[in-house]
């Protein structure tokens, strides 16, 4: 699904947040829509492989 | 701390392929700190950064040779047994409680889009390394992106804004701080009512003050955009900002438009003066550093020189009367009076310690106008250099969320501790007149800002005592009634810690260089 700027000023943040989980924490308090994402680096790649990866995956 | 009875070791242990985020290992790194016998702790990631950290505090680079970024270093320093204690349960302190946050997390991009298809946004605060890779992903996704994340390189952030363009998108950041869609608040934000100015700013605290004098005006916020903060350096050509100015004149809900920044790049003033004057709607712009006289004062853009002036024109464009009045003349005058009595010969200068960046930048353009020099670890032109220990300065306005204080420590909006150390060595300093502070209340800030602050404060006011002289405490507070810390108590806090407490840093400033005028002027009348 595609969304732009203004459909993100018209409907208010529904969002995914990625990092410091305090983050998600104080959208929840506020009552806006959100999912964290357990991040984790990834590992030491290449960047070819990387790359091919994110095609894959 | 511990009592330092015992010998004194240093050991780190590493945990290969740990990950956790920057704020919980800080909060590690304090509970260790904290435990009987422990001098010094750090949990921290294995970047080349962190490891050289660990080099200069002395631990042994054997021990980390082999460490990468994907791994967890602790280095502990303390007695003996004290240090064998806290490594024989480790993992025990590595635990994270279950929280709320566990009941909405997901373990990848796609389980999180799955569950959520109708996703509009991406807040990304990994570490910088990885955090261009992530917003790539988001964009993909079709996401606007917050990034909170820093040491992005220029050329990445380009890239992405660039992608997000073409998609209609934008990408807030890198380096964004805050930001406020639709009376929702994105990382550090205030609670502050809606209402019908929109804002878009470079800087992270100055949308925070900007936001909180609106709301405390009695009107508020219809939407609050950070850019990052090389958004208008002609390298980036000022995408996002501009993005946000066009997004913001089309939003119904939206009266009138202000942008807030540093000085923009040469080549990108002018398509920003003039895609605000090109709007519909009354635009404001303050462009904090420039000189006074370097904007023509127009109908379009109004030009503001502070952020209270900013969003006095922002209101009184859109009508709004009743605005609160600035503490009065008169008022300012008899507390200054009372202030400068107690002073000795030698206090004469400012000591301006800031955990907002703006609001350092701020205060020295303020002196600036007012024909006075500072030193700054961030000097606008005309002000002096200074780094840490240097003692010889006049006025010293520093600010403490600058990396020289923040690499590998926590940055003072959410950890008092170095400003605390500064803050108590102000009065030790007899040359101290004023010191002068911020405190940011808002999400993602301090529980209890003041209150982490307040011991220092006497500290500090003690300290001058004993000399026999006075240390005069002037203290803005950028936050709301509605802040989960609560406006009136982190006031009285500050007040009953001996400090005059003010609505904003341009007031706050103002009122530091009336009590410095007055010492002066009052001198030479001797």
């Amino acid at each position: 699904m595609t969304t732009t700027l203004q459909a993100l000023l018209d409907a208010g943040p529904i969002a995914i947040n990625l990092g410091l989980r305090g983050f998600a924490e104080s959208l929840k308090n506020q009552g806006a829509p959100v999912v964290h994402v357990t991040w984790e680096p990834p590992a030491e790649l290449d960047a070819d492989l990387t790359s091919l990866l994110d095609t894959l995956i | 701390m511990g009592n330092g009875r015992g010998s004194v070791i240093r050991d780190v242990a590493i945990r290969r392929n740990r990950y956790y985020d920057s704020v919980f290992l800080m909060s590690v790194a304090s509970r260790l700190a904290k435990l009987p016998g422990i001098e010094d702790a750090a949990a921290v990631m294995a970047t080349p950064s962190n490891r050289q950290m660990l080099l200069d505090l002395g631990f042994d680079p054997a021990g980390l040779r082999e460490a990468t970024a994907n791994d967890l270093v602790l280095a502990v320093r303390g007695e003996r047994d004290a240090v064998r204690s806290v490594f024989d349960v480790l993992d025990s302190h590595l635990v994270r409680n279950e929280d709320a946050v566990s009941s909405i997390s997901a373990p990848s991009w796609r389980e999180a889009m799955t569950r959520q298809p109708a996703s509009n946004v991406a807040l990304i605060s990994v570490p910088g390394h990885y955090a261009a890779r992530e917003a790539d992903v988001a964009l993909d996704a079709g996401l606007n992106v917050f990034l909170f994340s820093d040491h992005v390189a220029v050329e990445e952030e380009l890239a992405l804004k660039r992608r997000a363009a073409e998609a209609e998108l934008i990408v807030m950041g890198p380096d964004c701080g805050t930001a406020i869609v639709a009376g929702i608040g994105l990382g550090f934000a205030n609670v502050v009512r809606r209402g019908p100015v929109g804002v878009v700013a470079s800087s992270g605290t100055g949308l925070q003050e900007f936001t909180c004098l609106v709301h405390r005006a009695g009107s508020g916020i219809s939407h609050a955009l950070g850019t990052g903060s090389r958004d208008l350096s002609d390298a980036i050509g000022g995408i996002s900002t501009l993005a946000a100015v066009r997004a913001l004149e089309l939003d119904q809900g939206t009266r009138a438009i202000v942008v807030l920044s540093k000085p923009p790049g040469a080549r990108t003033l002018p398509s920003l003066m003039a895609a605000l004057a090109g709007c519909s709607k009354p635009t404001v712009v303050c462009l904090l550093g420039l000189a006074a006289d370097a904007l023509p004062r127009g109908p379009r853009p109004l030009v503001a020189r502070t952020l209270d002036e900013a969003a006095t024109m922002a209101l009184r464009a859109i009508g709004a009367s009743d605005l609160p009045e600035v503490q009065s003349v008169v008022d300012v005058r008899r507390w200054v009076g009372a202030e400068v009595e107690g002073m000795t010969s030698e206090q004469k200068y400012i000591r301006g310690l800031f955990a907002g960046g703006t609001f350092c930048y701020q205060a020295q353009q303020i002196l600036r106008d007012l024909g006075m020099t500072a030193s700054s670890n961030a000097p606008l032109p005309g002000m002096h250099a200074w780094v840490e220990g240097d003692t010889c300065c006049k006025h010293t306005l520093v600010d403490m969320g600058a990396d020289e204080f923040t690499e590998g420590r926590p940055h003072p909006m959410i950890d008092a501790t170095q400003r605390s150390a500064h803050v108590l060595a102000v009065g030790e300093d007899s040359t101290a007149a004023v010191l002068l502070l911020d405190v940011i209340l808002g999400y993602g800030a301090a529980r209890d800002p003041a209150g982490d602050l307040a011991d220092a404060i006497r500290g500090a006011r003690a300290g001058a005592e004993r000399r026999g002289g006075h240390l005069a405490v002037i203290a803005s507070v950028c936050g709301t009634d509605g802040d989960p810390q609560g406006l009136e108590g982190q006031e009285a806090t500050l007040r009953d810690a001996g400090a005059l407490v003010f609505a904003s840093n341009a007031q706050a400033t103002l009122a530091s260089c009336e009590i410095v005028g007055r010492l002066t002027s009052s001198r030479e009348a001797k």
